[in-house]
């Protein structure tokens, strides 16, 4: 099992730039740590070989062992406040819509201190899955009164509890607005207290969620809640049923107005994690590990499904028990790079025993001073849209797509038992809805060498990080200099990042883009830069990064395109920006338009070859093919499914895009019937979409000029990388890649 | 005892467990591949690209994968051995 796991605070460092790490370590008392710049991460002995470089700095050394842990859930946390401290009457009431009832003690509203059961929450019971009060007075007396009746998960539901000091009544009402005629889910109850007076106390208010304890700095929750809350409100009486209702909007009529301590409109500052407090007292509050927002409320009407035209129907957060977004790890050692470090892709490595960790980011060459005429663009927003995905262990997709068993690692293991290490936006958090958020504030296990991943194809088995470092690997063999960005720099900084290169070489897999990103790369190749396209299924789902705190993504899967979950119906757009999400393709930038050529196909069994088209003679692009001969198989080998076309796959496309002046040079053969033609490309359901039949289940490498010189090289192949390395790089994928990168890095025109 | 038809998806997944399939072959194995996490087999890697270990997920969130003691030094084996244990638990026939 893994005992030793680490994150980073940064995914991106310059010279002279400071960059923290954050170890859990249980392997002994001491653990090791390095630094090392990552060459190949392919463990595969029938491959190039594992190779990596011990690069010398002050953090080498060895350090204490501390176990660092993760507290999953998200929850509002409101501080405290002379009017909600010492509450004597109350009434606590939102709209819920629960997705997991039957899961045990959820907190909704709570006013609680565990640490002597004393104040007040309203919740869902683990007695029966109903709405309930609950009460402590601090000496070992808890009462919790409940309606009885279950809730139906994912309904929507008006609940409400009020405690009346004066007389010692609970009332706790139940009320659900789905209006099916069957169900006997509505209640209201009364009951006297038993427990006498709640006692004061200054601890947090909390939302999806009870108040447990503050732990270095981290406030604590138990009772997380699975689901969304609507306009929850207290008063500082113990309201009507008619108040109720008359408090479930804002504003209010003055006296009702008068008894309100705070009327919380989640549908304000969506893109924040500000909780805003309509009330006088101003009880403004945050969200804690971003559960979901620009959620569909009490009262969306499906009439409009942009949440910036009617914010007011949006007033819904969703809160899940494994929402993640930063461990709060303390700092276990920092490292100013040193100004002489060669741009590259880095990790600390941190050992103890047998066990082993690396945490990877990326050392970028100083601002405006490129090292190099190439430029690796390390896909860090596609790696964390993968981050941690636990699809091997939870879908039964897993082996009908990979067409074999699934091979698991100590880290899908690791993750399969430890869910506080949160989810990827592939993965379902455990309500059954999609991930839309996800962070590098946490270990990543899958931005890993070494690791290998089911989807990855026959052979080494690779995906992501780890297949990425077949064309870093080739880069060093081959003797190019090169320097890295991430995506998070592209998003951050724009086209400055990339407008100093001649050529921009991209990822196996670079499939997650912000139009900031998309508009960079897109005016880079207008201005005549050069980009190498090594991968498929590139530039498909838009996504935006927070515009507040650092280091996550939003992802919204909407009505199209190969997901394994979908967006529910009307949260389509960002939360974080408002922009409509969902493929670039349903934005009206299908890759065809950037790349030349853009998603088709995919399957994870075995890959094929290419061979050359017509267009692949034409005096142009001759340079591409020296040295290759006319009948050549393209690729019948490598690393990643035993070929160099596979697992995911590209095509040209004019009608998406294409551009006109391209030349389609080679298309792949051959593919298994576990290979399947797209979602996107499927308007109605019909036989022959598998790759014994399709002729979309291929892949096409194209190339295409730019304006100002500019060009764009496409491989449209998971897989090409694979086979960089293959005899010794004597071959004719190593070949056609060389030819490209030396022809592009000279900046005559074409 | 298996039909005609199934007997030469036997032998063709005997020959090649990954790679192109007969239609007929393929609907067997959609079958066997498509059941649900419990109890379901997987191989853990403990040699990479030279020894596996067999062993089954639970469809549990949380719960650990079961690791059973049979090991494998190629992934065809692997693929052969589970390709009858889960006939036999289909159709009660043992494939030898």
């Amino acid at each position: 099992m893994v005992k030793i796991t680490g994150y980073a605070d940064k995914i991106s460092v310059t010279p002279g730039e400071t960059i923290k790490f954050m170890v859990n370590s249980e392997a002994g008392k001491r653990y090791r740590a390095d630094i090392v710049r990552v060459i190949c991460g392919d463990v595969n002995p029938d491959g190039p070989g594992y190779r990596e470089k011990v690069i010398k700095t002050p953090i080498s050394g060895s350090y204490k062992s501390r176990k660092q842990v993760i507290h999953a859930g998200s929850f509002v946390e409101i501080g405290a406040s002379d009017m909600l401290d010492g509450l004597e009457s109350f009434t606590m009431q939102a709209f819920i819509w629960p997705s997991t009832p039957e899961k045990g003690t959820q907190a909704i509203i709570s006013k609680w201190r565990d640490r002597d059961k004393a104040g007040a929450a309203l919740i869902i019971t683990k007695e029966n899955g109903s709405a309930a009060l609950c009460i402590g007075n601090g000496k070992g007396k808890i009462q919790v009164v409940n309606t009885g009746k279950p809730l139906i998960a994912k309904e929507w539901y008006f609940v409400a509890a009020s405690y009346d000091a004066k007389n010692k009544t609970i009332t706790v009402i139940q009320e659900p607005l789905h209006g099916y005629q069957t169900r006997g889910d509505q209640g209201t109850v009364k009951r006297k207290s038993i427990v006498g007076k709640i006692p004061r106390h200054e601890c947090p208010l909390t939302m999806g969620g009870y108040f447990k304890k503050i732990d270095r700095g981290r406030t604590l929750c138990g009772g997380h809640y699975n689901g969304k809350i609507d306009s929850p409100r207290i008063a500082n009486v113990a309201l009507s049923a008619a108040e109720m209702v008359a408090l479930r909007t804002w504003p209010v009529a003055t006296e009702l107005g008068n008894a309100v301590v705070g009327a919380w409109d989640f549908s304000a500052d969506i893109m924040s994690t500000k909780v805003t407090d309509l009330s006088p007292n101003h009880l403004h509050g945050k969200t804690v590990q971003l559960p979901t927002r620009a959620m569909t409320g009490w009262n969306w009407t499906g009439d409009e499904m942009n949440w910036t035209n009617a914010p007011e129907q949006y007033g819904a957060i969703h809160f899940h028990d494994d929402d993640i977004y930063d461990a709060g790890w303390e700092v276990d050692f920092e490292l100013t790079i040193p100004k002489n470090l060669k741009s590259g892709v880095y990790a600390a490595r941190l050992r103890s025993g047998g066990n082993e960790d690396h945490i990877p980011f990326a050392v970028r060459a100083a601002r405006g001073k490129p090292t190099a005429k190439v430029l690796y663009l390390m896909p860090t927003a596609s790696y964390q849209a993968y981050a941690n995905e636990h699809m091997n262990t939870d879908s039964p997709l897993g082996q009908l797509v990979a067409g074999r068993l699934v091979e698991l690692d100590k880290f899908n293991l690791f993750l399969n038992e430890r869910r506080e290490y949160g989810n990827s936006c592939y993965d379902t958090h455990s309500d059954g809805s999609g991930v839309s958020y996800s962070s590098r504030l946490r270990p990543i296990l899958n931005m890993r060498p070494k690791h290998r991943m089911f989807i990855g194809g026959t052979e080494s088995t690779l995906w992501q990080f780890n297949a990425d470092t077949h064309i870093t690997d080739w880069l060093e063999a081959m003797g190019f200099d090169y320097d890295v960005i991430t995506d998070e720099d592209l998003h951050y900084e724009g086209l400055s990042v990339i407008e100093d290169y001649n050529v921009v070489i991209s990822s196996t897999h670079p499939e997650y883009h912000s139009k900031e990103m998309w508009d960079a790369m897109d005016a880079y190749q207008r201005r005549g830069g050069r980009l190498m396209y090594l991968g498929a299924n590139g530039w498909y789902w838009r996504i935006q990064y927070h515009p507040e705190v650092p280091g996550v993504i939003e992802v919204r899967r909407n009505e199209d395109g190969i997901r394994t979950w979908e967006a529910r119906t009307g949260e389509y757009y960002h939360s974080f920006s408002g922009e409509y999400g969902g493929l670039w393709r349903r934005n009206g930038r299908a890759p065809q338009k950037i790349l030349g050529i853009g998603f088709t196909a995919q399957g994870f069994d075995i890959s094929s070859y290419y061979l050359r088209n017509p267009d692949s003679y034409k005096a142009k692009v001759k340079f591409i093919f020296e040295g290759i001969g006319k009948d050549e198989k393209i690729g019948d080998f490598g690393l990643i499914g035993g070929g160099a076309a596979g697992l995911e796959l590209d095509r040209a496309d004019r009608a998406l895009g294409t551009p006109p002046n391209a030349y389609v040079l080679a298309s792949s053969v051959e593919h298994t019937d576990i290979y399947r033609v797209v979602c996107e490309e499927m308007l109605l359901n019909m036989p022959g979409l598998g790759g014994h039949e399709s002729e979309l289940v291929r892949a096409d490498i194209t190339f295409h000029e730019t304006q100002n010189g500019g060009a764009v090289w496409s491989t449209g192949s998971i897989a090409w990388a694979g086979s960089l390395a293959h005899n010794n790089y004597r071959n004719n994928v190593s070949r056609m890649t060389k030819n490209v990168l030396k022809r592009f890095m000279n900046p005559k025109p074409f | 005892m298996p039909n005609e038809v199934e007997a030469r998806c036997i032998e063709e997944f005997r020959k090649t467990p990954i790679g192109h399939h007969s239609k007929e072959l393929q609907v067997i194995l959609n079958e066997m591949r498509g059941q649900p996490m419990e109890d379901k087999y997987c191989l853990v890697c403990t040699k990479p690209n030279r020894e596996w270990q067999l062993a089954k997920t639970t469809g549990v969130r949380g719960k650990p994968v079961k690791i059973l003691s049979k090991k494998f030094t190629r992934l065809e084996d692997a693929e052969w051995y589970v390709f009858k244990q889960r006939w036999k638990q289909s159709r009660g026939e043992t494939i030898r």
